[in-house]
């Protein structure tokens, strides 16, 4: 079954994009994605002391594992610091592609709708494919769309918390008001399940890190996350059943033995 | 002339951002820089002076969510 996902024209054919931040170990990160099957992995730019190789040596080890770079603006707090983020990591990283987040609240890491769709309209005309970490608000997603994103991510719970799907209604009817949209579902996960039912509902692919990353074993858990996502892909395919509220029995009623 | 570098204030000698770069040792190195909030491309560092007081920030690649 061809079931690949196309994300600005790229082909691929994982649903699953993997963060990079907070493992054990380089040697833990490069096995986890390996592990995962992604083919997506975010980035991000960060000072740095003159003279360090760190920098060089973790974009060499991303470059090693042949995955696709997402890079992102994390921690950026107004319109201006994002674009200028994201122009510094299209040349570092040579992709026009960025995760863009402009955070509004700080114990939330929640998205600042406004600053957002201010970011995504410089960076669209600039040549930039903006992918943006938003809320599952419906009238910010058309905001967004009206700008030119062509890809949405609405965040399960806040970034590193790990609580699964706070608001399963409101990534519903993102869903269902934007069925031609790519909407991928970043943030706030924390178990294989949690990834499954996103997937379920519809969702084209999941974003994901702390989940992986901070697991006793992060390499077990990438793979358990790459098969989540691809079960509930291919149960959002095949349809699932109805809930009902009464028992309806599975073996035929009719030539029951005993029976009336 | 003091300037900022990465939140830091500091006393340089260089008069455009490529001699800073060069005077703090990022040469070589996968850096992205910006001036006053404004990206300058790396083909763009040697023509770019540098004045009293400017914020510059230094970035180089990290892993990220």
């Amino acid at each position: 079954m061809d079931d690949a996902l196309t994300l600005q024209g790229e082909r691929l054919s994982s649903r699953l994009l993997l963060g990079t931040a907070r493992y054990p170990s380089p040697a833990i990160l490069a096995e986890s994605i390996r592990a995962s099957g992604a083919e997506i992995v975010t980035v991000s730019l960060r000072r740095e002391a003159g003279g360090s190789k760190a920098g060089e040596s973790f974009w060499s080890l991303v470059r090693e594992s042949g995955a696709k770079v997402l890079p992102n603006t994390a921690g950026c707090r107004t319109a201006q610091e994002a674009v200028t983020t994201a122009r510094m990591a299209r040349e570092v990283f040579e992709t026009d592609w960025v995760k863009l987040e402009v955070v509004g609240d700080e114990d939330l890491l929640q998205p600042d709708p406004f600053g957002l769709v201010e970011a995504a309209k410089i960076l669209i005309s600039d040549g930039f494919r903006v992918f943006p970490y938003m809320t599952e608000d419906l009238v910010v997603a058309e905001r967004l769309l009206d700008v030119g994103c062509q890809v949405l991510m609405p965040w399960a719970a806040p970034i590193g918390s790990g609580r699964g799907v706070n608001n399963l209604f409101g990534l519903r009817a993102l869903r269902a008001r934007f069925p031609n949209v790519r909407l991928i579902v970043d943030a706030g996960l924390g178990a294989p399940s949690h990834a499954a039912a996103v997937m379920e509902l519809g969702y084209d692919a999941v974003l994901l890190n702390s989940a992986v990353s901070r697991a006793g074993d992060p390499v077990a858990m990438a793979r358990a996350f790459g098969l989540a996502v691809e079960a509930g892909r291919l149960a959002h395919r095949a349809k699932p059943m109805t809930p009902r509220d009464f028992a309806e029995p599975s073996t035929p009623v009719l030539g029951r033995p005993f029976g009336e | 002339m003091r300037i900022e570098v990465n939140g830091e204030e500091r006393e340089i000698a260089a008069s455009t951002l490529a001699a800073l770069l060069a005077e703090l040792g990022y040469v070589e190195l996968p850096v992205a820089t910006a001036v006053n909030l404004a990206f300058v491309r790396g083909a763009d560092r040697a023509a770019t002076p540098l004045r009293e007081g400017d914020k510059v920030e230094i970035v180089s690649p990290k892993q990220g969510g």
